[in-house]
């Protein structure tokens, strides 16, 4: 007896047990539609295999793993976070879904990004315009400190190169300023941030232009426009900023004139090569005489400017006189140029230079009278001296060649 | 008669033709040397004038850079500077010890410009235009001596210029800055007329023209050929010939040596000018 009522008891209480355990999960299933349902791996158990493709065969595959270390993995997010139109209850999703919204939770980036040149061009239908998966990939978006994310200081500049380094997409799309990674790599910048002990404070492509206010550099408000170029570069360089700001070309600036050069006149915007190289130094001459072309002209007839424009850098050119960043003019007694600085700097490299050498004008000019009166009579009598030789002795070489050839035509004879 | 003497008709002739002295040896030194350092000049230089122009920077490169052809410049110069020193002093010597003055100052073998030259000119140029006989000469033809102290002035102008740009610490002590812009300006442009001048005129006159052609080995070898003596300068065949002094010039013909130095030499210093000339004729064209 005690045995059947003891099972009878055990039966009715598994019977309970079993009953209020149906009544919780019932209530469960009613309050969280899937609690046992991931949506993640519901969505992966399709999307999860490397060779799943839509109805027009393009791969519509998705690296489970990926999404996983991904930012948003780390956030536990669903794919139903982004994909806001698709229901795991109404599956299959329909073949073609709304493009994801990215301003749904990163609405102020996305409100930046349209005002930009990416996102204009994009508005304006410009079909390979980067938007936000070109930069930050699709899935496997990672936070920018992590080193392998695209958008990784160490990264960007691939990032950014595979639009503005691809040969191809820069013709077809006309992208402004050519292949920028060409120029950019072996810059001083790009070869700092290739590698070694300075890579981290190298600066990238956004630490001039920007990541989501990227503006074309005609317009005002950029930060790579003309008005603005010395304050983006001054950001590192801040004592080469000061000596700029202090010469007469910064004077100019502030005062307003937007004809003076700023940093990228001189050193370029991508292909920035370090100051001592020949080829910068060589280079830059011609850049000073975009503006100051008379002078570059009397420089060309002078031995400095001669062994230059052949190439070597051992002698005097524009900067080794006028200094490189903050050049005065010579009536400034700060110039390096001035009277009383120039024996000084004359010295620099002769060392023996006196005041009667330093007197010497390094921009004499042949076709300016008033400048330097003797140079000019100089010329005129060499001019005069080489028209007149030559003149006279040309005439004289043609007349008796002409003479010995009408001699031998007409056969030997006396004369 | 002036049938052109070319040289293979001289040379084809050397066995039987009698050959007189022109140049003693200590001239035809000093112009073997004069030529070697005014193309060391020319070529070391010359890139500097066309910087711009790409064949300057190779012919720098591949003289070792500017550095090494400055020096290379200033060893020719220097030498150059000293066969010039060394001619005044023959000079001198021919002066005091030969007792020439007058025979430097005037007449036949003198250097000096004189109214004859004037006269040859003037009879040059007629037979230029067909207007009178081909006009015969001494010694020394008024190309000649333009020339002869063409060099003078050069040196004068190129070395003197020269010389300030090479020690301008010393010359700064007592010229003025204007010194220096002009010693450059004119080093330049005399050096412009110098190497084009010698590589056209005296060239053509020297070498080139057909008479003379592809180029007249006298000042190697010293000796001229009776049948060129006799052709170019009736005169002083004639004059040699009634002073008796024709015979104390005959020399034996010029040695195979000579020969082949003048034109291994002269044939090399003759093709770097004229590819000297055409370079700066490309340069002013393009």
């Amino acid at each position: 007896m005690l045995r059947s009522g003891r099972s009878i008891t055990l039966a009715a209480t598994t019977r309970w047990v079993g009953a209020l355990l149906c009544i919780a999960l019932a209530t469960a299933v009613a309050a969280k539609p899937a609690p046992e349902v991931d949506v993640n791996e519901t969505c992966l158990a399709c999307h999860g295999s490397a060779g799943f493709s839509n109805a027009a065969g393009q791969s519509v595959a998705v690296d489970g793993a990926a999404f996983v270390k991904s930012v948003h993995g780390e956030l536990n997010l669903e794919c139903t976070a982004c994909h806001a139109d698709v229901s795991p209850a109404k599956l299959p999703h329909p073949e073609k879904l709304a493009p994801v919204d990215c301003s749904t939770c990163h609405a102020e980036q996305v409100k930046q990004y349209a005002t930009t040149v990416h996102g204009m061009a994009r508005a304006g239908g410009n079909a390979v315009a980067a938007t936000c998966t070109d930069c930050h990939g699709l899935h496997d978006i990672r936070r920018a400190s992590d080193p392998a994310s695209r958008t990784n200081h160490a990264n960007l500049e691939a990032t950014c190169s595979k639009c503005h380094g691809n040969e191809a997409l820069v013709k077809t799309a006309n992208l402004p300023g050519g292949n920028i990674d060409r120029q950019f790599h072996d810059s001083i910048h790009g070869r700092l941030l290739a590698g070694g002990a300075r890579a981290a404070d190298a600066p990238t492509c956004t630490s001039c232009h920007g990541a989501h206010n990227i503006l074309a550099p005609t317009e005002v408000a950029s930060r790579v426009n003309r008005a603005h170029i010395p304050e983006t570069c001054g950001g590192c360089h801040q004592a080469i900023y000061a000596r700029f700001s202090k010469g007469q070309h910064g004077r100019l600036r502030n005062e307003g004139n937007p004809g003076v050069p700023v940093c990228t006149d001189c050193h370029t915007a991508h292909q920035i090569q370090r100051h001592d190289l020949p080829a910068f130094q060589v280079a830059v001459i011609e850049q000073c005489g975009n503006c100051h072309n008379e002078y570059l002209s009397t420089y060309r007839d002078t031995f400095h400017g001669q062994v230059t424009k052949l190439g070597y850098t051992s002698v005097a050119t524009c900067a080794s006189c006028h200094s490189a960043h903050d050049m005065l003019p010579a009536s400034d007694p700060n110039s390096t140029i001035s009277a009383q600085n120039r024996v000084e700097t004359c010295r620099k490299c002769h060392a023996g230079a006196s005041a009667n050498f330093a007197s010497f004008d390094p921009h004499a000019s042949r076709h300016d009278k008033a400048r330097d009166p003797l140079y000019w009579y100089a010329a005129k009598f060499m001019d005069w001296l080489l028209i007149g030789v030559f003149a006279f002795f040309g005439i004289h070489t043609v007349l008796w060649l002409g003479r010995l050839w009408i001699d031998k035509l007409r056969g030997p004879k006396g004369g | 008669m002036a049938t052109p003497a070319s040289i293979s008709d001289a040379a084809t002739t050397t066995a039987t033709a009698r050959w007189y002295r022109r140049f003693a040896l200590p001239e035809r030194v000093l112009h073997a040397l004069l030529m070697v350092t005014f193309i060391g000049c020319a070529l070391t230089g010359l890139p500097l004038i066309f910087a711009a122009k790409p064949w300057a920077e190779a012919l720098a490169h591949l003289l070792g850079g500017f550095e090494s052809a400055g020096i290379i410049h200033r060893v020719c110069a220097s030498i150059m500077i000293a066969v010039f020193v060394t001619h005044i002093a023959l000079v001198i010597r021919r002066a005091i010890v030969g007792k020439d003055l007058l025979g430097i100052l005037w007449g036949p073998d003198s250097m000096v410009p004189q109214w004859r030259d004037a006269i040859d000119m003037y009879r040059h140029v007629r037979w230029f235009f067909g207007l009178g006989p081909r006009p015969q000469f001494d010694r020394w033809t008024y190309w000649e001596k333009f020339d002869y102290w063409a060099v003078f002035w050069g040196m004068a102008i190129i070395g003197g210029s020269g010389l300030l740009l090479w020690f301008p610490f010393f010359f700064g002590n007592f010229l003025p800055g204007w010194a220096f812009n002009i010693a450059s300006l004119v080093h330049g442009e005399e050096a412009l007329l110098a190497v084009g001048f010698i590589f056209t005129i005296h060239f053509f006159n020297g070498h080139l023209r057909p008479e003379k052609f592809p180029m007249d080995t006298v000042v190697f070898t010293g000796r001229i050929s009776e049948h060129e003596l006799r052709g170019e300068r009736a005169v002083e065949y004639a004059r040699l010939q009634a002073t008796g002094a024709l015979a104390q010039k005959e020399a034996a013909p010029p040695s195979f040596s000579a020969r082949a130095f003048g034109w291994i030499v002269g044939g090399t210093a003759l093709a770097l000018g004229v590819v000297v000339i055409l370079l700066i004729l490309y340069s002013v064209v393009f």
